[in-house]
């Protein structure tokens, strides 16, 4: 009895925590946004080389950001699940998965919008666009292992392994594809452009950063309750299945 | 330590009683190679320039397509519970298994190696550093797979997982071990590639047992 | 008083859920604990948490001797004969010689046999050649008697009696009446 009430007693302090702090991070999302779509659209001025294109920079670098913030949160809350067995930190894994993989997703698609005017196709083997592409896999890898198991629990242990094997092989992944792309790649093509560190491309980027952080978060906390509430659900569906 | 051995000779003994489960790895990295030809044409040096990839990621998928197995027949007649309650620790359990596989997967695959660069009309020049950087890489694969093996047991639909869930992470030895391969091709210093292999390798045999060992735990729970 | 398996405030249950517990144990030398109660009512789960095989809710379980443990599945390859799947096991545990122990479950004469010709009971049998190891002082058993004919169950009974009278225990999860003199009895599902 008494270890079914500590296991209630932590996701109803998340729930009033996350309830009280989701408005400000939702409104702080869409606050960023507006500041960060503007500077993005009609704030800063074309690129010399780019044209208009540069805009697409954006969306793509932060998502990109993202798409690694995401898989380093879940390897984080993985860690502390296997570690100290927090149930808490299960969810807060698989529901960062598909919010980081939509990250990847935006990144890939805004790649390639990107690549079409630059590069004059919308697919080049590019050593930034591969490693993303990769790190997509290791999202769906994740996300098709969790779901594989009849029993949630042994899904969310053998999920929080994968993703701190996943998370040790992303730099190595990443370091394997430059150097592949390094032998491969005639040096002719022109890579996405390195920020110039300008400030009137500065400013919007890290206004934008910003305002893909408190969406992850925001997406984060509304994911995480919803799926505390469904386990709720299941244990009650439970406890009244043996009385 | 005998116990380590005595579990990686009856690994073998399983086998050679199916022989025939076994060679199916190799027949099917030769299979995936006969079909390139089919696919893009017999022209010599079209076939020439893409042998070592090819080799490469067939030898991938035949490492890959044995791997469901690695744990799930011990899982399913429950010696793999026997085996855990032994005497040896789980990371040894998990290498032990891996090694079996290498012999009876990765070994063959290594000899096999050198014919199929020559059906696909490798030049001869190339043909000593695909076996060494094989020989390198193959075990990685059956490290890796091991993982995989491990976290699918008890999953619906574990062979396809395993694939999916390892193919992305085998991506660096294979960039590695196909590189290596070119540069002796092309007349290039092979030694940075294949040191990278070896790094692969030994980053492996560190960090893939204690990860299958973890897995293995989850699904004995 | 030298307990070879203690367990103190044992909770034991599966996805999370409690199946029973807290519960203490104690068995030293000769002595055996029988487990009883209903499907699902947590044997199987208990026997698990003794063995090692799972991680208790809360509590603890301590083993100080080498145990074997006897599952729902005989661990048994078909592809190998009767004697070669005993022998592994025994080279495995670093248990000496099996020499008598095929003869002790009845399948001495079948030793050259492989095993996917034998019956679901046999299998079992095989299986209990290789748990009642008289190198291990600790005998788990869950369910041994599933399969078994009443001449095998006859010779289990014996093989345990023999095993306490050597000073080893035994903790035997059963609905059969399997004789089991002076056991402890555990009920479990009562709560």
């Amino acid at each position: 009895m008494t270890g079914s009430l500590h296991r209630f007693a932590n996701p109803a302090r998340f729930q009033r925590l996350s309830q009280a702090v989701l408005p400000w991070f939702a409104g702080g999302t869409v606050i960023a946004f507006v500041i960060g779509l503007y500077l993005a659209l009609f704030g800063s001025p074309p690129d010399y080389q780019q044209g208009e294109t540069v805009r697409i920079m954006y969306v793509h670098v932060p998502a990109a950001w993202m798409a690694l913030g995401a898989y380093t949160t879940m390897a984080l809350a993985s860690a502390v699940a296997l570690i100290w067995r927090h149930r808490l930190a299960d969810l807060v894994a698989q529901s960062a998965a598909p919010i980081g993989a939509g990250f990847t997703v935006i990144a890939l698609a805004t790649g390639m919008l990107w690549g079409q005017p630059m590069w004059g196709t919308f697919w080049v083997w590019d050593a930034r666009l591969t490693s993303v592409l990769v790190l997509l896999f290791l999202y769906l890898g994740y996300i098709a292992l969790i779901n594989a198991f009849d029993d949630p629990e042994r899904g969310a242990r053998a999920g929080a392994i994968l993703a701190l094997v996943g998370w040790i092989n992303v730099p190595i992944v990443k370091f394997s594809v430059d150097w592949w792309n390094t032998l491969h790649q005639p040096a002719s093509i022109s890579r996405f452009a390195k920020p110039a560190l300008h400030p009137s491309i500065m400013t919007p980027l890290l206004v934008m950063a910003i305002a893909f952080m408190l969406l992850f978060a925001t997406l984060l906390l509304l994911r995480v309750r919803t799926a505390t509430v469904e386990q709720r659900l299941r244990t009650l569906a439970m406890a009244r299945a043996r009385s | 330590m005998t116990a380590f051995f005595v579990l990686i000779r009856r690994d073998l003994a399983l086998s050679a009683r199916q022989a025939a489960d076994a060679l199916v790895a190799v027949m099917f990295a030769v299979l995936v190679v006969v079909l390139f030809p089919f696919g893009i044409g017999p022209e010599a040096d079209i076939l020439s320039r893409i042998s070592a990839g090819v080799v490469w990621v067939a030898a991938l998928l035949a490492a890959m397509l044995s791997l469901d197995r690695l744990f799930q027949a011990d899982h399913d007649d429950g010696s793999l519970e026997q085996l855990a309650l032994g005497p040896l620790p789980l990371w040894a359990l998990a290498l032990a298994k891996a090694t079996a596989h290498w012999l009876v997967t990765g070994l063959p695959l290594i000899v096999a190696s050198p014919i199929l660069a020559i059906m696909l009309q490798m030049p001869t020049a190339g043909l000593a550093t695909l076996v060494l950087a094989m020989a390198l890489g193959t075990p990685c694969f059956s490290l890796l797979g091991a993982i995989g093996a491990a976290l699918v047991l008890g999953a619906r639909r574990g062979g396809v997982l395993v694939a999916f869930l390892i193919l992305p992470l085998a991506i660096p030895v294979l960039i590695f071990g196909a590189a290596a391969t070119e540069a002796a091709l092309t007349a290039q210093e092979a030694a940075p590639h294949l040191m990278l292999l070896g790094a692969c390798l030994l980053a492996s045999l560190a960090l893939a047992p204690a990860a299958a060992a973890a897995g293995l735990r989850q699904a004995l729970g | 008083m030298n307990r070879l398996l203690e367990a103190e405030g044992l909770v034991g249950g599966r996805s999370g859920h409690t199946l029973f517990g807290p519960l203490d144990l104690a068995l030293a030398a000769g002595g055996a604990l029988r487990v009883t109660g209903g499907n699902g009512s947590g044997k199987s789960t208990l026997l698990r948490l003794l063995a090692g095989l799972l991680d208790p809710m809360s509590g603890v379980v301590r083993a100080n001797a080498a145990l074997r443990y006897l599952g729902h599945h005989d661990a048994v390859k078909p592809s190998f004969t009767v004697a070669e799947n005993l022998i592994f096991w025994r080279r495995f545990n670093g248990s000496g010689s099996s020499a008598s122990a095929l003869a002790a479950v009845g399948l001495d004469r079948l030793a050259a046999t492989p095993a996917r010709y034998l019956s679901a009971g046999q299998r079992r049998r095989l299986a209990l050649a290789r748990t009642l190891d008289p190198a291990a002082p600790i005998w788990l058993l869950d369910e041994p008697t599933n399969g078994l004919d009443a001449a095998s169950i006859a010779m289990l009974e014996a093989a345990l009696a023999r095993h306490r009278g050597a000073g080893g225990i035994a903790v035997v999860a059963t609905h059969a009446a399997i004789l089991l003199p002076e056991a402890q009895t555990l009920e479990l599902g009562l709560t």
